[in-house]
């Protein structure tokens, strides 16, 4: 698999003429496997870059390339996390994470089945009957991610997952997402404005900067996993990203 | 701590409370009827009840038909203009909240019926249809028309966008993201509309029985005992009217309960 993100641009056009960028000439290749993060101030055009990737919004030039073709619409080999549960609340858990299957007209027997490993994955086994509204939000954003991986994309795309969820919460994920990716090797492209959670999570955070959203720089993270938020290094790149982000906020 | 029941707020006394009005209005009623003994103005307690207990009975509504018989009939000409108004109503809905296109192309031309009560039809439907079924469906159908239409544009409105974009990502396509997301989504709203829609149809009913030349139908039951002069009668219709809208506002709220919980614990 190999993903580019060819010189992406982004124009919003505000009440008559006046046109502003979003977005300015993104450009970066990801590899298979491979843990993005893509991180930044709020405004940068993140969650924009994020969804253009998905299909969901089209850039004013450049292009998304996957194994060469062109993404200009949602793909299932896409699979994408929304920050807001977007869980539909009339199904149950398994439900949900049966209805990407459901489409494809995948057979009652093999849904069943495909539906418990994701819900043992998640350790979530046991709630398959419960309604989203009766889960934590951090179970539910399990769910979401379970529900994304069942119908076995590629790629795995996620907009801030666990910017509304409190500190514990977020934490566990973090272990449990990493631990989902190692077991299932995904390319996961991550959006957050979290320094901390990038560092944590990512192989390279994709820093942007903001008014029109460019890359600033490409931090590589080599350190071994599982990272110790309290080690020297860590807390190395973790100034080094702060810096790039603290440089580009314009002075008022 | 025994004062406390009497506490306004305590559960015994507030539900005690409900009930204060309508026996205070019967105590009433009855004491009137006695003081004014004119059965033509208001009859005794008794002779309305004594209707009520016989509704299979032809022979207290003098050849009007029984309760039982004139409430089964207009039920059947609600259900049908009220299926009428479902069916179109509830596709336009839809397609209004999902295309601007239709929306703007039926718009205006619905604002303009929407104010028009469903009885200035009548004149209209007996020139059109004629005395019978049909006028009368056309009736009931323009009133439940609106409220299901309106909640049902609503309800595809209120269909969040993430909902939507998360189904095309996992694959659905335009008519699997109407079938089952549009749909389920706005459900609760639709439903919310079949209910308003029904009672707005089963008060319509009654005035469409009201129409010259109807012979039967709880409406014509209540207007021809007016003209025998038999008040139990019309009152006796009248309570069946309010139980019976009563009976089937609280059969949909409880679909509602049921089917519908998750709108109930959405934050």
């Amino acid at each position: 698999m190999t993903l580019k993100i060819d010189h992406l641009s982004k124009r919003f056009v505000k009440g008559g003429q006046e046109q502003v960028n979003s977005l300015s000439d993104i450009s970066f290749e990801v590899e298979d496997s491979e843990f993005i993060c893509i991180l930044g101030p709020s405004g940068c055009g993140k969650t924009t870059l994020l969804r253009i990737i998905a299909g969901l919004d089209s850039p004013s030039s450049g292009q998304v390339l996957m194994n060469g073709s062109v993404i200009d619409k949602p793909n299932p080999k896409l699979g994408m996390i929304f920050q807001d549960y977007s869980l539909f609340p009339w199904r149950t858990v398994n439900g949900n994470i049966a209805f990407g299957l459901e489409m494809q007209g995948t057979k009652k027997d093999r849904i069943q089945a495909t539906t418990e490993k994701y819900l043992s994955l998640a350790g979530l086994s046991g709630f398959g009957n419960s309604y989203p509204n009766e889960l934590s939000g951090g179970m539910r954003q399990r769910v979401a991610v379970i529900r994304a991986l069942a119908v076995e994309p590629v790629v795995l795309l996620m907009d801030e997952p666990f910017g509304a969820l409190d500190a514990q919460s977020r934490n566990k994920l973090q272990h449990d997402l990493i631990d989902i990716w190692e077991k299932t090797r995904k390319t996961i492209l991550f959006v957050t404005h979290s320094v901390d959670e990038a560092v944590f999570l990512a192989d390279r955070i994709v820093v942007l900067s903001s008014r029109p959203g460019h890359i600033s720089e490409i931090v590589p993270v080599q350190q071994p996993r599982p990272r110790d938020r309290t080690s020297v290094e860590f807390a190395k790149i973790r100034r080094h990203v702060l810096e790039l982000i603290n440089q580009n906020i314009p002075v008022q | 701590m025994n004062r406390s029941i009497f506490r306004p707020g305590s559960i015994p006394w507030r539900s005690a409370l409900k009930f204060l009005l309508p026996v205070a209005i019967i105590i009433g009623w009855e004491v009137l009827a006695i003081i004014l003994d004119n059965q033509f103005i208001l009859p005794r307690l008794e002779s309305v009840f004594a209707v009520l207990i016989n509704p299979f009975s032809g022979e207290l509504t003098f050849g009007s038909g029984s309760l039982v018989d004139n409430a089964i009939i207009s039920l059947g000409r609600v259900i049908a203009g009220f299926l009428v108004a479902a069916v179109l109503a509830i596709p336009l809905g839809i397609g209004m909240g999902r295309s601007s296109i239709i929306h703007e192309l039926f718009d205006s031309f619905l604002q303009l019926l929407r104010p028009i009560p469903p009885l200035a039809w009548v004149p209209l439907a007996l020139a059109w249809f004629k005395i019978g079924l049909l006028s009368m469906v056309f009736i009931i159908g323009m009133g439940a028309f609106f409220p299901i239409l309106l909640n049902t544009l609503d309800g595809v409105k209120g269909v969040k966008k993430t909902w939507i974009e998360a189904a095309e990502i996992l694959g659905a396509k335009e008519r699997q993201i109407l079938s089952r997301v549009i749909l389920p989504g706005a459900a609760p709203t639709i439903w919310t509309g079949l209910r308003v829609g029904f009672g707005i149809a089963w008060m319509c009913v009654v005035a469409a029985e009201m129409m010259p030349g109807t012979n039967s139908g709880l409406g014509y039951l209540i207007i021809s005992s007016y003209n025998f002069g038999q008040v139990p009668v019309i009152i006796a219709g009248m309570v069946v009217i309010g139980l019976i809208g009563i009976g089937f506002d609280y059969l949909f709220k409880i679909v509602e309960q049921r089917s519908f919980a998750w709108r109930e614990l959405e934050r």
